[in-house]
């Protein structure tokens, strides 16, 4: 019984995919792939546990989920189409090899993450398409009600349809960007689940962060040779390595510096780093994932704070801001620049930057603490304070109330 | 499948020849792809009269049906296969008009 529903579990996580992409093909509509994947896997929970799990689980559910999808059609054409039903036919044959139907779950992400999708749409669409979250987890995980998320996906489908966005991989002149905005969205997911911004949540989801890490292996397999997909997973990897060191027992963030580094986990942190590797020996030009998972890889090198390369991070930084000048960039390289030069050269860089940033509560906490590493305690508990009131995330605003209620 | 690709204008007033130059040369090439249904420029909102006769009696207003800042300035009706080559055209268009376009589907 046990193996029955661990049986169901796994076809769920490395089926789901599968079958909506194939279905979405061969029928040419989300909706009807999506119920018809949602009442397969239904059918399987209800006559596994008598009929034993079939040899091959993939194929039983894509034929199951093919037969209910006809159903449907005829169900509906008998009601308002008589024509469609002419045009269905019954197909039984097996399904598509694997290279084929690896591209279609291909474009079946390509087309929940379409950039004529708002970025909230696509990765509500996204969850339930591709990673088979349900509706209600998906709300929960966004902090929505139920009805709002399920309006949001079926508007997002009803879209699709009418605007007729290709159940199709971007021309290679496109892809690039539409890559990116895949990543944006998995990226999304995952730091909400590293930060989560709700004062009513776990301070971290490892929900979220082990399905956006999960969505992006998917990717990686099917795109083995971009760098950025490649640079994401590595930048998820190796944050994730550190998630237990990062929040202590009584709920407070734990930052870098003061972490335990043998509570990290040694077989992620390594998988980071032969991906970091793997890009850099290319020798191709990294984008910005690649550079942000490089500079985790050089922290998560180091035995601690004081072994840490700070030139090499700093140097990271430097061409990550050619890439992406945008000031939270800046902020983070400040941090670098702080354990390099000192906190009087970070602190005029962080200044400079108080017009973008003065309601970003990482900007007052970063003053803060190289405030209090001057000793201007007055100014740096003023930081502190702004800091705690912008912070959403409570194990954060847990660790700023500590360092702030510390000062002298 | 066709689509109206609007041009929205902010005051920017009408195309300066440059921008006509483009805009034909841009028709020219749609209708030799046959990608060409019909294009148009308007004349500006304030030359519009709004007619309701729902009530069987012809109200007649001076202006356009809503005020806002951003208005319909022109307008594309294009036949493309999917919104990705629909979206392609109207970047070019809105290049060559110099302005913001919407890309809205026919049923």
């Amino acid at each position: 019984m046990i193996d029955v529903r661990e049986a169901i579990t796994r076809a769920h996580r490395d089926e789901w995919a599968r079958v909506v992409a194939s279905l979405t093909r061969r029928f040419g509509d989300l909706d009807i792939a999506e119920e018809a994947a949602a009442e397969a896997f239904a059918t399987a929970v209800a006559r596994w546990p008598a009929d034993g799990v079939p040899p091959n689980p993939g194929a039983w559910l894509t034929t199951t989920a093919n037969r209910k999808a006809i159903d449907r059609i005829r169900r509906e054409s008998r009601r308002d189409d008589k024509q469609r039903e002419a045009q269905m036919v019954y197909d039984d044959d097996p399904p598509a090899p694997l290279g084929a139907i690896d591209d279609e779950r291909l474009r079946l992400i390509f087309t929940c993450c379409h950039p004529a999708l708002a970025l909230e749409t696509r990765v509500a669409l996204t969850l339930r398409m591709v990673g088979g979250l349900t509706v209600a987890e998906i709300a929960r995980a966004f902090l929505v009600q139920e009805t709002a998320m399920a309006q949001r996906i079926t508007r997002a489908k009803a879209k699709i349809k009418a605007a007729r966005i290709p159940y199709r991989l971007p021309s290679a002149e496109d892809l690039p960007a539409r890559v990116s905005g895949v990543l944006s969205v998995l990226f999304l997911v995952f730091n909400e689940g590293y930060l989560a911004t709700g004062p009513d949540t776990d301070p971290v989801r490892q929900d979220l962060t082990s399905e956006a890490i999960r969505l992006t292996r998917l990717l990686h397999a099917l795109m083995p040779d971009d760098g950025e997909v490649t640079g994401l997973l590595a930048l998820m990897l190796l944050t994730e390595a550190r998630r237990t060191a990062r929040v202590s027992a009584s709920g407070e963030l734990v930052p870098l510096g003061e972490q335990d580094r043998g509570a990290w986990d040694a077989t992620l942190v390594a998988e980071g780093h032969r991906l970091v590797r793997e890009r850099l020996d290319t020798g191709l030009a990294p984008g910005r994932y690649q550079v942000l998972a490089a500079i985790n890889a050089v922290h998560t090198s180091a035995r601690d704070l004081r072994d840490t390369d700070w030139s090499q991070i700093v140097a990271l930084y430097d061409q990550l801001v050619r890439i992406d000048p945008s000031p939270i960039v800046g902020l983070n390289r400040a941090i670098a620049v702080a354990e390099l030069d000192g906190p009087e050269v970070a602190l005029a860089i962080v200044d400079a930057l108080e017009d973008d940033l003065a309601g970003y509560h990482a900007y007052h906490a970063t003053r803060a603490d190289l405030l209090r590493r001057q000793g201007r305690s007055q100014e740096s508990r003023a930081a502190y304070d702004r800091a705690i009131e912008l912070a959403g995330n409570t194990a954060e605003t847990a660790y700023l109330a500590r360092r702030r209620d510390q000062l002298g | 499948m066709q689509y109206l690709v609007s041009v929205i204008d902010d005051n920017a007033g009408l195309a300066t020849p440059d921008e006509m130059a483009a805009i034909d040369a841009f028709n020219e090439r749609l209708q030799a792809e046959g990608q060409w249904v019909f294009a148009g420029g308007l004349g500006s909102p304030s030359a519009a009269t709004v007619i309701d006769n729902r009530a069987g009696e012809a109200v007649v207003t001076d202006g356009p049906f809503v005020e806002s800042k951003e208005y319909l300035a022109g307008f594309w009706i294009i036949e493309a296969p999917d919104l990705d080559v629909a979206l392609k055209l109207a970047a070019e268009g809105s290049k060559h008009c110099n302005r913001k376009i919407e890309v809205r589907p026919f049923l």
